[in-house]
């Protein structure tokens, strides 16, 4: 069983949902990256997502926009993040690292040569935001082989038509994007998610963690209602930018303040069945 | 690789230029891009749009543009007789509004009521405008705060006509970024909004649809040089950005071994200094903005700054079926320098007394380059596709003259 099956498993014996957390590698910068990411599962993230920095995310709002410049500017790149997540994986063997981004870099890299370093590095899975199934053989088949999944994004736009296409080669968990929209910009309605999951069950058996659009322990909690799993990206990145000094520097208190949101998250995500 | 009988039957049903274009779109957008390929399927077969077109075109625009002997810069090369495409003289003042009057038609066809477009230069969004206001659709522009601080008189003509120009600020603040923001606009507004791609880029069905918009230049190019010399061109030459004023010139010819083709990127300081936007002279294959084609791009894969005089020029990436056309060795393409275009800038107003934008420049000085050593049987035609008065205020600075 890989680590993203087991821990929807044990989400699911808990009775409870889980929280996914995004935060772009590198941001500010690796030192302080690295602090970040170790501290999440402690804080109550069950399933770690890291953003893969390009310089050109159009699924992006302002916010995860400049994470991704911050962290190219401190010569953030793929290799590194990989480095990173290995950093990760040897202190901690269960929560599931899921790496998301654009497909340029992956491609430079050789999609062959990223599904074997990736697995090699601890990663679980990989969210390409714009590599759709139509275009994903490239990466989906080494994907495959090497032991990583990939993760397919349904969104409002995705109809019954289409879904068919979205799950059939998905692996992992499914991500419903829930706004038509970019990252961070408006809050997702929470009576339109609960359709949009119903809707989504009736085409695969796959866990679905919900984002876009989700910012409070309210938010994550309503959509947990739904769904298996609720990601929190903007919300964690502009708490760090707010803990910058004005030169772009982390200032003292940086990795507690966002964790501390992380544990509020987590709170309200596990009072969600309650 | 595989080459097909005909090189003019691309892309495949998939979108694909050999391995070069397709669909690299966030999963939000798949839809409405499929929906975009159905309409434009129906429109293609459809009489009373291409009726509706052909009228705007020849009306509005002011189409068939003439191809114009250029007697005098013909003897100052002394080689090669070089005929002008003389699409600066549509209206607007470039060939871009071949391609928007038909996305525009299209965007009515299919109920969009919101319009909404990427410039650099500003000639695409002034295109835009132009026909925003001409249908009355509200249209919004996103312009790089670089180039809008580089094309204010664009930027004015935009407002004048009625369009709202949003400045980005992201990344390097010009075309690739106001294309990323596009896209992001279109992501948020997917029930109303057409949007209006200004090259032969983006997902499948955008870089055949706007070569087909715009490949009334070639066609009509080839009537009316049968008329002048009663025969086919030997040499067609035009500049390639994204490639839309190129394409729209070469792909009728396509399929016509004798007629060879040059495509002229910008290369900026020189491709040497790395700062240029040469991107298949000086770039690799990559994916950005729903397509996969060269791109100007670093190790890591991060997209690197494009720099040329022209900003209509000033994007990283290309084509995705010059890319392929380029593998192939279809098309030659080779780079001038700022400092070259400048001159031939200079040499077509005085002795043609047609001042070039900067684009159709770079066209020029690769014609200088090689007319001068062919015979004077020899027929170039180049793609004049703009003119120069968006320029003038640029090219004066680089002279140091101050106006």
């Amino acid at each position: 069983m890989s680590r993203i099956e087991s821990r929807f498993a044990a989400l699911r014996e808990e009775g409870r949902v889980g929280l996914v957390t995004y935060l772009t590698a590198g941001d500010p910068d690796s030192d302080t990256s690295l602090r970040l990411f170790a501290g999440l599962a402690a804080a109550g993230a069950d399933l770690i997502e890291i953003g893969m920095p390009f310089s050109d995310p159009m699924a992006d709002g302002p916010v995860i926009q400049e994470a991704g410049q911050r962290a190219l500017k401190q010569g953030m790149n793929l290799r590194g993040t990989l480095a990173l997540a290995s950093e990760l994986r040897r202190a901690d063997e269960a929560t599931p690292i899921v790496l998301m981004g654009y497909y340029n870099p992956i491609y430079r890299y050789g999609p062959g040569t990223f599904s074997h370093d990736a697995v090699a590095a601890g990663i679980d899975g990989v969210i390409v935001v714009d590599l759709p199934p139509e275009e994903d053989g490239e990466l989906a088949t080494p994907a495959r082989d090497a032991g990583l999944d990939l993760i397919r994004l349904a969104t409002p736009t995705s109809d019954d038509h289409r879904l068919p296409l979205i799950v059939e080669r998905a692996s992992g968990f499914l991500y419903y994007v829930a706004i038509a929209g970019i990252t961070g910009t408006r809050s997702a309605d929470s009576a339109d998610v609960v359709t949009a999951v119903a809707r989504l069950r009736r085409f695969t058996r796959l866990p679905i963690a919900v984002g876009f659009g989700i910012r409070t322990p309210e938010q994550a909690a309503q959509v947990a209602c739904a769904a298996d799993a609720a990601v929190v990206g903007t919300a964690l990145v502009q708490r760090l930018a707010l803990n910058l000094d004005p030169d772009g520097r982390a200032k003292p208190g940086l990795v507690d303040a966002v964790l501390a949101d992380v544990r509020a998250l987590a709170t309200g995500v596990r009072e969600a069945r309650r | 690789m595989q080459v097909p009988n005909s090189l003019r039957g691309g892309p495949d049903e998939r979108g694909h230029f050999g391995i070069y274009g397709g669909r690299f779109v966030a999963e939000t957008l798949m839809p409405l891009v499929l929906e975009l390929e159905t309409a434009y399927g129906a429109a293609r077969q459809d009489p009373g749009f291409h009726a509706e077109l052909d009228y705007y075109l020849k009306h509005y625009v002011g189409r068939p543009s003439p191809l114009y002997f250029a007697e005098r810069l013909t003897r100052h090369f002394g080689g090669a007789k070089l005929y002008l495409k003389r699409d600066e003289l549509n209206h607007t003042g470039a060939h871009k509004i071949n391609n928007v009057l038909g996305q525009t038609l299209l965007a009515g066809r299919m109920g969009k009521r919101r319009i909404i477009a990427e410039t650099g230069a500003g000639q695409h969004g002034v295109a835009t405008a132009t026909a925003c206001a001409l249908f009355d659709l509200p249209c919004v522009v996103y312009m790089g705060a670089t180039d809008i601080e580089r094309q204010k008189p664009n930027v004015f003509r935009m407002k004048l006509l009625g369009a709202e120009v949003i400045p980005v600020h992201s990344g390097t603040a010009t075309l690739k970024d106001a294309m990323n923001e596009a896209l992001r606009d279109w992501v948020a507004h997917v029930e109303d909004t057409f949007y209006v791609i200004g090259s032969v880029a983006g997902p499948h069905p955008y870089p055949a649809m706007v070569r087909d918009f715009q490949s009334v230049i070639g066609h009509e190019t080839r009537v009316q040089l049968e008329k002048a010399e009663g025969r086919l061109p030997d040499t067609l030459v035009a500049c390639i950005g994204g490639g839309s004023n190129a394409m729209g010139l070469f792909h009728p010819f396509l399929d016509m071994p004798h007629v060879a083709m040059i495509g002229v990127e910008a290369g900026g300081h020189g491709i040497e200094t790395g700062l240029h936007s040469a991107s298949l002279t000086g770039g690799r294959p990559g994916v950005l903005h729903g397509s996969r084609s060269y791109l100007l791009q670093d190790e890591d894969g991060q997209i690197r700054d494009a720099h040329s005089i022209s900003a209509g020029l000033d994007y990283p990436g290309v084509g995705p079926e010059h890319a392929w056309l380029h593998d192939i060795g279809r098309i030659q393409y080779v780079s001038i320098t700022d400092q070259e275009a400048l001159e031939a800038f200079q040499l077509s107003s005085r002795m043609e007394g047609i001042i070039p934008a900067l684009e159709p420049a770079h066209a020029l000085a690769h014609v200088a380059k090689i007319a001068p050593t062919l015979p004077r049987e020899h027929l170039i035609v180049m793609n004049m596709c703009g003119r120069g008065d968006k320029d003038i205020f640029a090219v004066a600075d680089h002279l140091g003259v101050k106006l």
